[in-house]
């Protein structure tokens, strides 16, 4: 018996116990009314229903879940219990390397076998899966029909059928709410427990501090020693997510929330808001490609034009422009959120003393707003530093430690990235970097996060 | 007792004095300039958007035509042996169609036939003749495609060699521009005139629907559970954190989260829909949670009030009056976050989703490519030809991201109840 084919039997006789489930709790109702009491019923038919369809499913399901997992080794066993088993060669991978050739041809996944050993072995193999398969299939259909049994015999007309299926809803909706905090301790666990292996391999020191970073010349085996230092990945992500990128994005992002808020009339901010936020809706993918297309290749000529040595086609300033392009709406929203949360009494007194609109915008609504800007400023370099696409199209692999915007500096993200496409060892100390490197992005990032949502929210109470 | 002191004698400022005039003239000019840099800052944030939209449409449209030349083929003198009456499949397989093609098109065509025709050129015309076997007695034109030297050179970007074969075979008048249904149907490839997006199109339906089934039961869940049921303590408090930390986690740390743990802790398929789909669905999760809280929190609590007090349990109240009317405002959040799913492509390389792919994936444990990684894989490409097809790509990812996001709106606006 196939799995699909189990499942889909499984359904049904869920579907059937459901149905006639209800409609016994439907006949106790009629006679209980027929006799004139009319809340003898506790729960509505329905919740009878449900309560003996998930007692038919779910201990079936169960089962299936853990025999799914076990069955392989039980085949695997009475496979090598197999006459023909014996001629098996001793060295664990070539015999794992048959079992799973067999394995394939007898689940039918490939159509002949290299290895004259493994074509003896599909015989016992089918055989096995045979047998187990049949026995899964029958073990969960007996589990279903005995659950959907028990259930059925309880349905009395005070039986609190209701209360049994909701509080079944209650755990699946607690269950589904840890699902974040497993998300955030496996993050935390598979960084910890891969840098934790790096740094048993590289001195962590070395790694924060060095200015020396060739992982390439350490996997050729020039030892470990002074090819992980990432201080000029550090310095690169900075340069090109908090210096550059903020240098284009603050200014543009501030002005347009401002203009929006204060100057442009109804209209125009119903239709420019929405355009500037189309520029976040844009896939990093396609701004990499435009900075690596269009962008890079002007700067490099103009560069080349006004003479500055070392442009590279591949530069710091194409990824940091067309990254801060990307985080205008961010810094714009976060300032306009914080702009409107400015008490309009201090915005009237100041125009009532006869100041401009500008000279109130500038003397009162920045400084009473400068929290929330710095805040929203903060996330947009957690957001910048964080950004993998665009650095990785155009920012370039050399690791320079250099301030020339035209030239090539590599970031954090970037390293990760080709660090782990490529060939994979699991071992080596140049795939373990980039779990090292993937922990202090995170801690970095997370570092800014909680501190702009601290000087958000303090400033917020400020007025509140 | 103390003297109040007089204040000091002030005259009443002048308004109409040269100084005063001059100083408010000042005053309105940086008015005036500080809200044209505020007009300024505005367009041209969307004039980047425009140039960018511009170049990719400039780009990309090529992509989706290609340079077909007429090939006059005279059925019964040229060496094909095929007999019209019995044409299946094998008998085409057999009768060594890009050899006749190459023979038939030098013929035509000059010696450097080869050089202008695609290596695909021969399957039009076993389509042809598939459709309709009678064409195998009798002189027919068919369109076949260009290579891609030729068909970059009619497009105005070829090599000088191939912008004199252009000239030539338009004096022949053999030329067409037609649609390349290929680019929409066919998979990855190494040639830029065979290569389309269908297989990635698909990969990225199936990761999707994976990210989907996912994150929305998970999402809505505990959203629910957040806002309705759990009394506030230390552990509503973590699992807060916890959502709040995951959506501003950068998305490259959730490939490398996939990468050690559904890889190489749990040996499930590499570059599969699957794996791709798991990843995604942790990321899009905390949106679609709170997007899920703020839409629940504004159903009015008076409606809850009125269900309890006509005698509903707590779920009922929640899964009958509660989530019914918060669903517009869920719907939106999660259709938000996975137009981003969509376009996310760090995380999938991280788990293996760049090779090179030429089939298109049968189910979610099969090697797939998505839409972003494919324009990543494309934008690496050396030859020319492929400049147009990522372009191209990209003009369709931006076009279902477009719908998706006008979807999102228009849910919003026809469904958003103001209490």
């Amino acid at each position: 018996m196939t799995g699909p084919a189990i499942l889909l039997l499984l359904a049904g006789l869920g579907a059937i116990a459901w149905v006639s489930a209800r409609a016994r709790a439907l006949r106790l109702q009629t006679v209980a009314r027929a006799t004139g009491r009319r809340d003898a019923v506790h729960s509505l038919p329905g919740y009878h229903g449900w309560y003996v369809a998930l007692w038919t499913l779910i201990p079936a399901a169960i089962f299936l879940a853990v025999w799914a997992n076990v069955v392989p080794g039980l085949v695997t066993q009475s496979v090598l219990a197999d006459p023909a088993a014996q001629s098996l060669p001793l060295d664990g991978f070539s015999r794992s390397a048959i079992l799973g050739e067999a394995r394939a041809i007898a689940s039918g996944d490939q159509a002949g076998a290299f290895n004259p050993l493994s074509q003896g072995l599909v015989e016992p193999y089918a055989q096995a899966l045979n047998k187990y398969g049949v026995a899964g299939g029958v073990l969960a259909l007996v589990l279903a029909f005995a659950g959907g049994a028990y259930a059925f015999t309880r349905i009395r007309p005070d039986f609190r059928a209701r209360t049994r299926v909701e509080r079944l809803v209650m755990a699946s909706l607690l269950i589904a709410s840890l699902i974040a905090i497993v998300t955030t301790v496996g993050i935390v666990a598979s960084l910890l427990w891969e840098s934790f292996r790096f740094f048993s391999m590289v001195n962590p020191i070395d790694f924060l501090f060095g200015t020396k970073w060739s992982p390439q010349s350490a996997a050729m085996g020039y030892g470990n020693d002074d090819a992980f230092g990432a201080v000029p990945l550090f310095w690169g992500t900075i340069f090109i997510g908090a210096i550059i990128a903020m240098i284009v994005a603050i200014p543009l992002g501030l002005m347009s929330a401002i203009y929006l808020t204060q100057y442009a009339s109804p209209t125009v901010r119903k239709w420019m808001k929405p355009t500037l936020e189309m520029l976040a809706g844009v896939p990093t993918v396609v701004y990499g490609y435009f900075a690596a297309l269009t962008i890079a290749p002007a700067l490099r000529d103009f560069a080349v034009a006004i003479g500055i040595h070392g442009a590279s086609s591949e530069s710091a300033l194409a990824a940091g422009l067309v990254m801060g392009v990307m985080i205008i709406p961010f810094v714009s929203s976060m300032a306009d959120d914080s702009i409107a949360a400015v008490p309009q009494s201090m915005r009237d007194g100041s125009l009532a003393m006869g100041a401009t609109t500008s000279e109130t915008i500038r003397k009162v609504l920045i400084p009473a707003a400068l929290p929330g800007v710095v805040g929203g400023v903060l996330l947009a370099v957690s957001r910048a530093i964080g950004e993998t696409m665009i650095v990785v199209m155009a920012a370039g692999l050399a690791a320079n430690l250099t301030v020339n915007p035209f030239a090539s500096v590599t970031t954090v993200t970037t390293q990760i990235v080709q660090l782990l496409t490529g060939d994979q060892e699991f071992d080596s100390a140049k795939t373990l970097a980039a779990f090292a490197l993937g922990l202090v992005l995170f801690i970095v990032t997370l570092l800014l996060n909680i501190v702009a949502l601290r000087v958000v929210k303090k400033y917020r109470e400020a007025y509140e | 007792m103390s003297v109040t002191p007089t204040p000091p004698q002030r005259l009443p400022t002048d308004w109409k004095s040269d100084a005063m005039r001059k100083r408010i003239a000042g005053r309105y000019a940086a008015e005036r300039r500080f809200k044209y840099a505020g007009l300024f800052a505005v367009l041209l944030s969307a004039s980047f958007l425009a140039f960018l939209l511009v170049t990719m449409m400039g780009n990309g449209l090529r992509g989706f035509t290609r340079t077909e030349i007429a090939l006059k083929i005279d059925f019964p003198a040229s060496p094909l042996l095929l007999d019209p009456a019995a044409i299946t499949d094998e008998s085409l397989n057999q009768a060594n169609l890009p050899m006749v093609t190459d023979t038939v098109a030098k013929k035509l065509l000059g010696a450097d036939a080869d050089t202008l025709l695609s290596p695909t050129a021969w399957v039009s015309i076993r389509d042809a003749i598939k459709a309709d076997p009678k064409i195998l007695s009798r002189t027919e034109t068919i369109s076949v495609p260009a290579s891609t030297g030729l068909d970059l050179a009619a497009k105005g970007q070829g090599s000088p060699e191939m912008e004199a074969a252009v000239a030539r075979l338009k004096q022949q008048d053999v030329l067409s521009t037609g649609f390349n249904t290929s680019f929409l149907t066919a998979s990855d490839g190494t040639d830029p005139t065979q290569v389309g997006i269908w297989g990635a199109f698909k990969g990225s339906l199936l990761t999707m629907i994976v990210t989907l089934v996912l994150s929305f039961p998970i999402g809505v869940a505990t959203a629910l559970y957040l806002e309705e049921y759990a009394r506030k303590s230390w552990w509503t408090d973590i699992i807060e954190v916890s959502i709040n930390n995951l959506a501003a986690v950068p998305s490259i740390i959730f490939g490398l989260l996939g990468l050690s743990i559904f890889l190489n802790l749990a040996h499930l398929p590499r570059s599969a829909a699957l794996v791709g789909g798991m990843t995604l669905a942790l990321m899009t999760m905390p949106v679609i949670v709170i997007a899920g809280r703020n839409a629940i929190k504004s159903v009015p609590p008076s409606i809850r009030d009125a269900a309890l007090g006509i005698g509903a349990s707590p779920v009922q109240v929640v899964f009958q009056h509660v989530l019914p009317l918060a669903l517009p405002g869920i719907l939106t959040g999660t259709i938000i976050g996975m137009a981003r799913a969509l376009g996310e492509t760090a995380p999938l390389l991280m788990i293996g989703m760049r090779a090179f792919i030429a089939t298109p994936p049968g189910g979610i444990t099969d090697p797939a490519t998505v839409l972003p990684v494919q324009i990543f894989l494309w934008s690496d490409e050396v030859s020319k030809g492929f400049v147009e097809k990522t372009s191209a790509a990209i003009i369709v990812l931006l076009a279902f991201l477009l719908a998706m996001n006008g979807l999102a709106i228009y849910l919003r606006n026809k469904f958003e109840t103001r209490w």
